[in-house]
């Protein structure tokens, strides 16, 4: 059946879910043409951004397909073993289901200890292999060397349930997305991926007529700041869209929200994470915002840290500082 | 052999070809291309940390670090732009948000990194307030200082001490920040060995009493205050003062502490002599009369502490004979004492040794003779070299004096005690003569020598093979004593030192320190041995005159000479 999933993937054009994008036939080939007696293949139900809830949705409704794409990922890549690497409530609601999907099948349900950051692919391998939760120089990526220095697929779990998909031939190019804030219909909405921002918010009855309001896409922490005007198109990243009323947004204590978030998420391994972050706290609590030192703050963030955590670290900021908070 | 695949890449327009798989700063390096950077060291993992290695790469987005970035085929390296100056600058001045300064009592006192770097790039130290103002200062024993107020978070530390097997410093999550701790494990323990400071690239670490105490014993009235100084010194002090590594400052030494009014100067040396008579001594008892075997070397604390606290099954291995400066000291307070007509108690002895478990071993209460302790002090290597500069007396510039009789100079055995398998050498070199009744080894015996973590061979003496082992660094101890637990007779004798390269890379040395500096270190402790007439630690004039006047009472023989090892509960109280 799986013959010719790779080439599958590639002409439906999968791009990650978990919110890098990557596309996810080069990950697939990759572990599979990386030699090696023993590979890993995980299902990354990490979910640990603020507000972004989809996958959980996609757990509770479509289990059976999950397992259904980690299994065709299993036969795909020779020799190899596989996890679904859960957060921890996520854990405790669904292990008992999960294992009764994955009965007989060379798959463990792994229950995560860390919080945001363990979601990050490296800290994926360094979860599983018990060692301390703080990613690791790339490259070499996990599709080389991962857990245990074997190659290893990890894609979250709406990438697996699209695999399913793409195998029957079910696909039909949507996405899951998780639309919160202030709005009247909260809620994960599976489609098109084509789709602009404003005709999601259109379709699902949350376009804001009467206020004035703004977005925060692709994350709740690290996610862009978008205007009204600027949702014309579609989304990049993960799967999320929070809109906020204006007038009922206190945009310090949002900015509050975000920092304390990455403060508490952050690994402290590297000087501009760990200590640009709370420089950031910092000016956030006096509510003073040095846009000089903020300069200083952003490169340092974006252009030296050490993974992906710190360098996304500047985008909501800026631009709610840019667009909405002058 | 398949031939190493070379690449060409270019770092500033210099074109170099290379062999790959290998970083950009390891090839910058090579080429002498400054890049700086904290958190990189070259003993122990790259830890890509502290972010202030960035370079750029032509054709590519962004900034990457030197330490972590591996040379591919064409790259183009920038190492300077105005926005890797930014980058470092602003990077920097948070590193200092971190740093509480206090440099007038730093062991970088004469190199600060980040001193040197902060008026490079136009740093505002003070920018952001200090963010560790109220952190803890942490004892460990009476070894070490651990200074987390100063600590950037580069992680060697951890990293150093897992490196030594011992994992007794870790990172933990206090409050909004992971900070670097001791570990609350009572399983864990720190054997007090200091590689967590020679590895500190900011000095958070120092040894306790570090620079505060050195003054205290020299002040002293109506006590005779004497000094021993230990093996390794001699090719590591040097380098306090500016001179090349590897410096071989035996006579200046001696004079500068007599200029720091010590009548009496001792070379540890000498008890390393008596120590080796003694070791050889027992293990030829422990193979002629089928004692426990392997006997192993006792000298290094650290690795004493290691085997009492994590292994304590193998305290029957270890050797009773106690460490050099302890036999010296203890000799100082009876035997020269006596000789002298000096009231023991009255005498106050000054080690000055490259370790800062020495501290530790000082006060252990077994090693007291007629109820006093054989050494009252124990500074380390950089701690004399402070009080000498804040006596101005600088060491590069001192005329070399001799040490004087009774205990005089040593052999070159006794010298060779501060390099790993300088122990070993010496001991054999006795023992061999002792079994074959005549010098029957080669006296350079090459396979003790040299950096390498783990060294063994096999001699034969009279017909009879003897297998030896010797490790540097704990990590590579473990490793033995693995073998061991699988086959007890693999090894006859073994040498254990604590920190690599042995006490020339001890925590109380010189810093920085990495294999080059420990090589050059070494080689001029083996150049010492090399030009002694006598090198066999039965030759000195002492050691005999001692043995046939002083040790023929077995009673005071023991008492100066040996010692016992008990199993160890964890000490520092975390």
């Amino acid at each position: 059946m799986p013959k010719d999933i790779i080439e599958k993937l590639k002409s439906a054009n999968l791009l990650g879910r978990g919110g890098a994008s990557f596309p996810t036939y080069l990950k697939w080939q990759m572990v599979k043409d990386t030699p090696a007696k023993k590979k890993y293949v995980v299902c990354n139900v990490s979910e640990g951004e603020l507000d972004v809830f989809k996958d959980g949705f996609i757990l509770e409704n479509y289990p059976t397909q999950i397992v259904e794409g980690l299994k065709i990922a299993l036969k795909t890549i020779d020799h190899s073993y596989g996890y679904i690497f859960l957060r921890k409530d996520y854990y405790q609601k669904y292990k008992k289901r999960l294992e009764k999907l994955t009965k007989n099948l060379p798959i463990t349900i792994f229950k995560e200890k860390g919080g945001y950051l363990s979601g990050e692919e490296t800290v994926v391998c360094q979860e599983i292999e018990e060692q301390i939760l703080r990613p690791r120089q790339k490259p070499p990526f996990p599709g080389q060397t991962g857990i245990d220095g074997s190659p290893t697929l990890i894609n979250n779990l709406e990438t697996f349930y699209y695999v399913a998909l793409i195998a029957k031939n079910q696909y039909k190019y949507t996405r899951f997305y998780a639309i919160t804030g202030d709005i009247k219909h909260k809620g994960v909405f599976e489609l098109p991926l084509d789709w602009s921002l404003k005709r999601i918010l259109k379709e699902t009855g949350n376009w804001l007529v009467d206020q004035d309001f703004f977005a925060q896409v692709g994350g709740g922490a690290s996610g862009d700041i978008l205007l009204p005007s600027e949702l014309n198109r579609s989304i990049n990243g993960v799967g999320s869209l929070i809109i906020f009323d204006k007038a009922k947004t206190d945009l310090y204590q949002l900015m509050e929200r975000w920092v304390n978030f990455f403060m508490k998420e952050n690994c402290d391994k590297c000087t501009p994470c760990r200590e640009g972050i709370y420089r950031l706290r910092e000016m956030i609590k006096q509510r003073k915002i040095e846009s000089e030192v903020l300069k200083d703050l952003w490169l340092v963030l974006e252009e030296t840290s050490f993974c992906a955590l710190g360098k996304s670290v500047a985008t909501p900021f800026r631009s709610l500082i840019k667009k909405v908070l002058t | 052999m398949i031939k190493e695949k070379k690449i060409k890449i270019t770092i500033d327009g210099l074109a170099i070809q290379v062999s790959a798989d290998q970083t950009i700063g390891k090839v910058a390096r090579a080429n002498n291309i400054k890049i700086p950077g904290l958190c990189f060291h070259p003993d122990l993992a790259v830890q890509a940390s502290c972010r202030l290695c960035v370079v750029e790469i032509k054709g590519r987005k962004g900034l990457y670090t030197a330490c972590s970035t591996k040379i591919e085929e064409g790259m183009d390296i920038v190492t300077d732009s105005s926005k890797i100056r930014r980058a470092r600058k602003v990077n920097l001045e948070l590193i200092f948000t971190q740093h509480c300064e206090e440099c007038g009592d730093c062991i970088y006192k004469r190199n600060c990194t980040i001193r040197e770097l902060a008026p490079k790039y136009k740093v505002n130290i003070t920018k952001f307030p200090d963010r560790k103002k109220d952190y803890p200062v942490y004892k460990f024993g009476p070894s070490l200082i651990f200074d987390s107020s100063k600590c950037i978070d580069c992680n060697l530390c951890v990293e150093a001490c897992k490196a030594q097997n011992v994992c007794f410093l870790e990172t933990r999550k206090k409050g909004d920040f992971h900070d670097v701790v001791p570990s609350k494990d009572k399983n864990k323990d720190c054997i007090y060995c200091g590689q967590c400071l020679t590895h500190c690239p900011v000095g958070a670490f120092e040894g306790v009493g570090e620079f505060e105490e050195i003054e205290a014993p020299f002040q002293l009235k109506d006590k005779v205050v004497v000094v021993q100084f230990a093996p390794s010194i001699r090719t590591t002090i040097g380098e306090e003062f500016d001179m090349p590594h590897g410096s071989i400052v035996t006579g200046q030494l001696t004079a500068a502490i007599r200029q720091l009014g010590i009548k009496h100067v001792f070379d540890v040396s000498v008890g390393a002599d008596f120590t080796t008579i003694a070791e050889a001594d027992e293990l030829i008892e422990r193979i002629t009369e089928k004692g426990v075997l392997p006997m192993m070397t006792s000298c290094c604390p650290g690795w004493v502490k290691y085997v009492e606290f994590f292994q304590p099954e193998f305290i029957p291995n270890l050797t009773t004979v106690r460490s050099p400066h302890i036999i010296l000291g203890g000799l100082i307070k009876t035997y020269w004492a006596k000789k002298e007509k000096i009231d023991p108690k009255k005498i106050v002895v000054v080690s000055i040794m490259p370790c800062v478990a020495k501290k530790y071993e000082m006060t252990r209460p077994e090693l007291k003779i007629n109820g006093l302790r054989p050494v009252d002090y124990v500074f380390t290597t950089r701690e004399l070299a402070w009080l000498l500069k804040k006596r101005k007396i600088d060491l590069s510039k001192v005329q070399p004096e001799n040490i004087k009789d009774p205990f005089g100079v040593p052999t070159g055995a006794g010298v060779i005690y501060g390099a790993s398998g300088g122990v070993m050498e010496s001991a054999l070199r006795t023992a061999c003569g002792k079994i074959s009744g005549q010098q029957l080894c080669p006296i350079n015996f090459k396979q003790a020598r040299g950096l390498d973590g783990v060294k063994k061979a096999t001699l034969t003496i009279k017909g009879k093979k003897l297998k030896i082992a010797i490790a540097n660094g704990t990590a590579n101890a473990q490793k033995l004593l693995d073998e061991l637990k699988e086959k007890p007779k693999a090894y006859d004798y073994i040498e254990i030192m604590a920190c690599p390269g042995g006490c020339i890379g001890g925590g109380g040395q010189p810093v920085p320190v990495n294999a080059i500096i420990r090589q050059k270190r070494a080689n001029s402790l083996y150049s010492i041995d090399t030009k002694k007439k006598k090198r066999l630690a039965e030759d000195n004039s002492i050691v005999k005159k001692v043995y046939q006047d002083f040790f023929n009472d077995h009673h005071k023989f023991h008492q100066v000479c040996h010692t016992k090892f008990r199993r160890k509960n964890k000490e520092v109280k975390t």
